[in-house]
């Protein structure tokens, strides 16, 4: 951080951009460190006067009280579409879309296919945690099998409610899609590769490219019955179903940094 | 201030024109054959019209063709969306950075647009939804029809809001809708529908190319990267029930001044009138012709025209009430607008009604019979002085005759002054199974 290098005793603030107050998510819940993480990225590249960010419906409904940036809010998981008609009357926006398992695998399935397939230049954080945490733990496309939720009280029975949904996956293999990637918070070393991940993907939106999303495995330790802890490991876990790592890469030529470079869309 | 502009060269040089471009120009400065959707189109355009997003349907797709090359020929943005429900949420998110933002479609499309339109009018974001209505319910038929009534001047969508309505009843109004239709949008922060039916989008007619362009306008409230101002969030969520009722509040303020300033309606024959028909679009159309035929047989009709759906122009309607023996709604519907009547004139003139569904069109031989058969049924009214006291007489008329000739898709009631439903019920049982009498004038 340039402010390190001011202060050289300062190893940690708080982000310019994430703003000072509590947040309502519970005890061990993984969205405060992905704000976070985007906060970090949003000063270091310098973008929070040109961010237009676009709010899920879920327990995140209410990052725009945390990130000091401009938002819109998305009906369920339309944000891809909502996002995609901000790209398109303001192409010199930095378009972020932040997103949970129900909003972006279930309810919103076609409209993050279509922005994929579409290329476009937006980026979509993808937070798994595996419920619908908001609305009281209820299983998603992406609960585990044999996962207990309220409404898997036997647990994720795959003849009754199907298999997770590998949707990452899916949107990988999408012509449109330039980066897409999947790091989790099980730990510091990971939450690090996480960042790298989301910066890669905020570089190939500035650099021109098409289509980027970077998945998080989070905790929901209340949908879980777990506690914090408890939930922070189980997400080693989770990683046997949703494998970590870069899943597609077709950004060649888009630089590293926060330059913007020509716009494949041109 | 709005301004007129020329229509662009452009326009005539389109596909469907190219193959006679000579002499065109002189033409093209007085009238020009146009498609509905095609016109509707190139209005929103003009207007300035910076993003549409859409999705094909019949019979509305000629619009999201239209929009398909012109809107890149001049430089904006044009997106055929996976669903309609995408399409409205792409309106969303341009339109929440201030852009002027066209949506079309139609019906079962536009029910897809139910949600986006509920958190249009939650957030207070403009934008122009163009419903060319087709026959439902279900996927019904491709043919013209008014059946989405309730659903538009009802507020669409979920929640407690209105939305501004306009109702063409030609193409040439459809054009000149198009611009009010984003000035009402701008002016009040809300969604607007312009609420046409497949023959107004599917006809072609001569159209005078005046186009109006509007001024752009500075908000305080749109996104585009919060540079030098603090962050701003456009949102429909309030949490705290004492804050969204205070926002509710304010959108029933909003509203209550659109019912006050942005009411219209068009009158014509309606001085003299005894009998009056309310209609918009395709339907007033037809009233029109039927009412020519039965005032050259000396049957003094007229025609009120809503052209705002919502506003309903109710207080206009209820102050030619008392003059009136009778009103016949005609729709292209079962009757939709008919409840919208009866609200307005609160039993003042008995209401009578002619409706055609399933993609059928009322004929005006049979709107001049209903006509005929409103006029036959009631008493002639008391001159103004006699109003108040007469009233109660003129409350059984409906029950005095039959119908000779009542079409197979015709359904007719009377509504009496001062009478209870028990009345009504019994002057409508009355009516159907009276001897047939005469009604032949």
């Amino acid at each position: 951080m340039t402010s390190a290098a001011a202060v050289p005793r300062l190893l940690f603030e708080r982000p310019t951009c994430l703003i000072d107050r509590a947040t309502h998510y519970c005890p061990g819940c993984g969205h405060g460190i992905v704000h976070r993480l985007i906060a970090e990225l949003v000063d270091e590249l310098a973008l929070a006067d040109r961010t237009i960010a676009v709010a899920p419906v879920g327990c995140a409904v209410l990052a725009y009280d945390y990130l000091a940036f401009d938002w819109v809010e998305a009906p369920h998981g339309r944000a891809p579409a909502v996002a995609t008609g901000i790209r398109r009357v303001r192409p010199e926006a930095f378009v972020l879309t932040y997103q949970g398992d129900g909003d972006l695998a279930a309810i919103g399935t076609a409209e993050i296919v279509h922005a994929a397939a579409r290329g476009e230049r937006i980026t979509a954080v993808f937070v798994n945690n595996g419920v619908y945490g908001m609305t009281g733990g209820q299983m998603a496309p992406t609960t585990l099998l044999g996962q207990h939720t309220t409404s898997t009280p036997t647990g994720r029975d795959p003849v009754l409610a199907g298999f997770p949904l590998p949707i990452t996956e899916m949107l990988a293999l999408v012509p449109g899609s330039d980066y897409v990637a999947r790091g989790s918070l099980v730990d510091p070393g990971a939450i690090g590769k996480l960042k790298a991940m989301l910066r890669r993907a905020f570089e190939v939106q500035l650099g021109g490219g098409r289509f980027s999303l970077v998945e998080v495995l989070a905790t929901c330790p209340v949908g879980w019955g777990m506690t914090p802890q408890e939930a922070v490991d189980h997400l080693s876990v989770v990683a046997e179903t949703y494998p970590l790592g870069v899943i597609v890469d077709r950004t060649k030529g888009i630089g590293r940094g926060g330059t913007p470079g020509p716009s494949r869309e041109a | 201030m709005p301004q007129t502009v020329e229509r662009p060269a452009r326009l005539v040089e389109s596909e469907r024109t190219q193959r006679a471009p000579a002499a065109r120009t002189a033409r093209a400065r007085t009238r020009v054959l146009m498609k509905g959707n095609e016109a509707i189109a190139e209005a929103a355009i003009q207007a300035g019209c910076d993003a549409y997003f859409g999705y094909p349907i019949t019979p509305q797709a000629e619009l999201l063709e239209w929009m398909a090359r012109r809107m890149p020929e001049e430089g904006r943005a044009f997106v055929q969306a996976e669903s309609e429900i995408a399409a409205i949420a792409m309106g969303l998110g341009a339109a929440a950075t201030g852009a002027r933002v066209m949506v079309s479609s139609s019906g079962p499309g536009i029910s897809l647009m139910a949600e986006g339109m509920s958190y249009l009018a939650g957030s207070e974001v403009p934008l122009v939804l163009v419903n060319i209505m087709r026959g439902g319910p279900g996927l019904g038929s491709i043919g013209p029809a008014q059946g989405d009534y309730f659903q538009a001047t009802r507020g669409h969508g979920h929640g407690d809001y209105r939305v501004p309505v306009l109702a063409p009843s030609s193409i040439e109004e459809a054009v000149a809708l198009v611009a009010d239709a984003f000035e009402i949008a701008e002016r009040y922060r809300t969604p607007v529908i312009l609420l046409a039916d497949g023959l107004i989008g599917q006809a072609m007619e001569p159209v005078r190319p005046s186009f109006r362009a509007l001024p752009r306008t500075t908000t305080d409230w749109t996104v585009g990267g919060a540079a030098g101002r603090p962050p701003r969030t456009v949102r429909s969520l309030h949490l705290e029930p004492e804050e969204l009722e205070v926002h509710n509040q304010h959108l029933q303020e909003k509203y209550r001044e659109i019912e006050r300033t942005e009411t219209r309606w068009a009158g014509e024959a309606l001085d003299d009138a005894e009998v009056a028909v309310v209609a918009y679009g395709t339907a007033a159309r037809v009233a029109r012709t039927a009412i020519e035929r039965v005032r050259a047989d000396g049957l003094a009709a007229g025609l009120f025209r809503p052209i705002s759906l919502w506003p309903f122009p109710a207080t206009a309607l209820r102050a030619r009430a008392p003059r009136l023996r009778a009103i016949l709604v005609v729709e292209l519907s079962a009757g939709q607008m008919i409840d919208d009547v009866r609200l307005a004139v609160e039993g003042r003139v008995p209401v009578f009604f002619h409706g055609r569904t399933g993609g059928m069109v009322p004929s005006p031989g049979a709107v001049a019979g209903e006509l005929a058969r409103a006029w036959a049924l009631t008493e002639p009214r008391p001159a103004p002085d006699e109003v108040g006291q007469a009233s109660r007489t003129v409350g059984r008329a409906g029950a005095r005759a039959t119908p000779a000739g009542v079409s197979p898709g015709s359904w007719g009631a009377a509504a009496s002054p001062d009478a209870t439903q028990h009345d009504v019920d019994e002057a409508v049982w009355r009516e159907r199974h009276a001897p047939m009498k005469d009604a032949t004038r």
